[in-house]
């Protein structure tokens, strides 16, 4: 297991050192001097020779990369272009509240999701599962930005149950501990934050788990189909094994591997996935920062936020990978 | 000459019974029946748009802004007083133009550098999949995200997105036949008699390859829309006043509570044509692929 770890944390470097080619020359080749940028449109050519001069722009390209791999592994990724405050303490102050809204969306679907599949898997080609598999087939062809317009006019607008936007109610001051509003609310004690950072909660999290819950729903139903199909069912069933123990017990436990797979790989999709849920419901996380600075030319901030999503993308599936060799010990003999 | 022809004549007979078997099978299928009438309407729509609507797509009528949905306006109008039937309608092109081009960039060139990985392994497989390792250590809207930043936002920017975004998925499939294929006793015929490398990925190795990578492309083809939408959605992709799906629902945003209509019938539209390519999608795959 430990071998296997560390080929897989080898395995790993070329790609995190391509993801900071990838980011760093995205940003080099822009169209636009960043220099102008930063000074305008009225600056004197010697400004800008000077500006250039400051930051590096008039070394060779790969002295520059060089300067901001090394910067960047110091947490260094430079400043931001509109608010002047440090690009990682931007990014880093935003991702709590994107860290939050994919882990709930990934609560939501596992927790709808499981039982569902384990419902239709039971008996297969019945109505629930027919149901099940139109309401799959509709979750993965769903723009999520539209359901989300759709859960604010409903439970938002009409029927006033749940709040449209933002992360707390006006007036809910809470310290910032975590970044995450719903935890930092419950450690603080403050169990009024704490309601209003659940219900604002919400709605984002059910749309940005649509795509997930139906793909969990789909795995999960045809897992517990195939393992019930297996001899070691028909033995617990032949032991006199009750048809519940044998489902939950046997079937969806050996059905799992799969389910924790998607389950990893969908936490990363989330992160970059919320970047369309925040937008709708005006949160404060890291996807509409990055939108924001895109179309503020803010690059710091987009090298930053992409950087740190990318590498929370890759070390997410090292682990989903090393959990899945833990659950099946052949992958690691391979 | 003599000898391939007598040889192909019952292997072509049985291809061929072999295929219409599949086709009789496929339109025994209802989902693949609903998806094809569904895939159809919309090429249908982008083609006659101007033929189902009297109105023009970015002419504004202040006097009719924000009419919900009358005969004379089916959908209602937007902000600027634009007939949202029409937008809708004119936003197929929009949509079907971002499969064509979307699609096509990662189909051409994640087929290219898949077959070319797995068809000369070694160095230059290595060095095709670390860079497909890099892209795809992105997740996808994040990648698509920083291409836009780099290029520019613009609706035809956001395509070259989407299509590099979704290019590894093309360039593993292709390699993973490309590596199978070439081990095969035809290919190594086809090489005795002199056949060049690119010949033989060509004529050999893409063609054997068609099923899986037509099932991708159709699977595909839904999920470009959604994602080019998405980003016109967030500002990123087509500007005003181009008619698309994701813009229109990002100018109805701000009308929502008042005007549910402008954002409301975009999406759906979205809904239902990816929900059709995914349907004939989901179809082919378990029939041609026998999943």
């Amino acid at each position: 297991m430990f071998q296997y770890t560390s080929r897989r944390l080898l395995q790993l470097l070329p790609v995190i050192v391509g993801v900071s080619l990838l980011v760093f020359f995205a940003m080099h080749i822009l169209p636009g001097d960043v220099a102008t940028l930063l000074l305008g449109d009225r600056a004197t050519a010697k400004q800008l020779a000077d500006l250039r001069h400051q930051l590096g722009l008039d070394k060779p390209v790969w002295v520059q990369y060089w300067a901001f791999l090394t910067s960047a592994l110091q947490g260094d990724f430079g400043t931001s272009l509109r608010t002047n405050k440090p690009a990682i303490d931007m990014v880093l102050g935003a991702f709590p509240v994107t860290f939050q809204l994919a882990v709930a969306a990934l609560i939501i679907a596992l927790v709808a999701g499981i039982p569902m599949g384990v419902a239709a898997g039971v008996r297969p080609g019945g109505w629930f599962d027919n149901l099940l598999l139109a309401f799959s087939l509709v979750g993965v062809s769903m723009p999520i930005f539209w359901l989300g317009l759709m859960l604010i006019l409903v439970f938002g607008g009409h029927l006033g149950w749940l709040p449209i936007g933002g992360v707390l109610d006006i007036g809910q001051g809470i310290h910032r501990i975590t970044g995450m509003p719903v935890l930092d609310s419950l450690l603080e004690g403050n169990m009024k934050a704490f309601v209003s950072a659940v219900r604002h909660l919400v709605l984002p999290a059910a749309t940005l788990a649509t795509i997930p819950l139906a793909l969990i729903t789909r795995i999960t139903r045809a897992e517990v189909v195939g393992a019930l199909g297996h001899d070691y069912v028909r033995t617990a069933r032949a032991k006199g094994v009750r048809e519940r123990a044998v489902v939950l017990r046997h079937a969806l436990r050996n059905g799992m591997i799969p389910v924790v797979t998607v389950v990893g790989l969908q936490f990363g999709l989330l992160l970059s996935g919320a970047v369309l849920t925040e937008t709708i419901f005006s949160l404060p996380g890291l996807g509409r920062m990055m939108v924001d600075s895109i179309l503020n030319r803010d690059y710091p901030v987009v090298q930053a936020g992409a950087i740190l999503v990318a590498l929370v993308f890759v070390f997410i599936n090292l682990l989903v990978d090393i959990s899945y060799a833990y659950l099946d010990p052949r992958i690691r003999y391979q | 000459m003599t000898i391939s022809s007598t040889m192909e004549t019952p292997a072509g007979s049985r291809g061929r019974s072999a295929r219409a078997r599949q086709l009789r099978r496929l339109l025994r299928k209802p989902n693949f029946l609903v998806g094809t009438v569904i895939v159809l309407s919309f090429l249908a729509v982008t083609v006659l748009a101007p033929l189902l609507t009297p109105f023009d797509p970015t002419e504004s009528d202040f006097l009719s802004a924000q009419s919900p949905p009358v005969v004379g306006h089916p959908l209602g109008t937007d902000q600027y007083g634009r007939d949202l039937l029409t937008r809708v309608l004119y936003g197929s092109r929009t949509a079907l133009l971002a499969i064509v081009v979307a699609d096509g960039i990662a189909l051409v060139a994640g087929s290219l550098l898949g077959l070319m990985a797995g068809f000369y392994g070694g160095a230059t497989d290595s060095i095709i999949m670390r860079v497909v390792d890099v892209l795809l250590a992105f997740p996808y809207l994040l990648l698509a995200l920083i291409i836009v930043a780099a290029l520019g936002p613009s609706l035809f920017n956001a395509m070259v997105a989407i299509g590099v975004v979704y290019t590894p998925q093309y360039a593993r499939l292709l390699r993973g036949k490309a590596l199978s294929i070439r081990q095969q006793e035809y290919v190594h015929s086809a090489r005795a008699l002199g056949a060049r490398d690119w010949r033989i990925m060509l004529r050999h190795v893409l063609p054997n390859s068609m099923v899986p990578i037509l099932v991708t492309a159709t699977l595909q083809a839904g999920t470009v829309i959604v994602e080019t939408a998405g980003l016109s959605f967030l500002g990123l992709g087509a500007q005003p006043p181009t008619p698309d799906w994701g813009a229109i629902l990002a100018d109805g945003q701000s009308y929502f509570l008042t005007s549910w209509w402008i954002a409301t019938f975009p999406g759906l539209a979205i809904l239902v044509v990816v929900l059709g390519f995914n349907l004939v999608g989901d179809a082919l795959r378990d029939t041609l692929e026998g999943a």
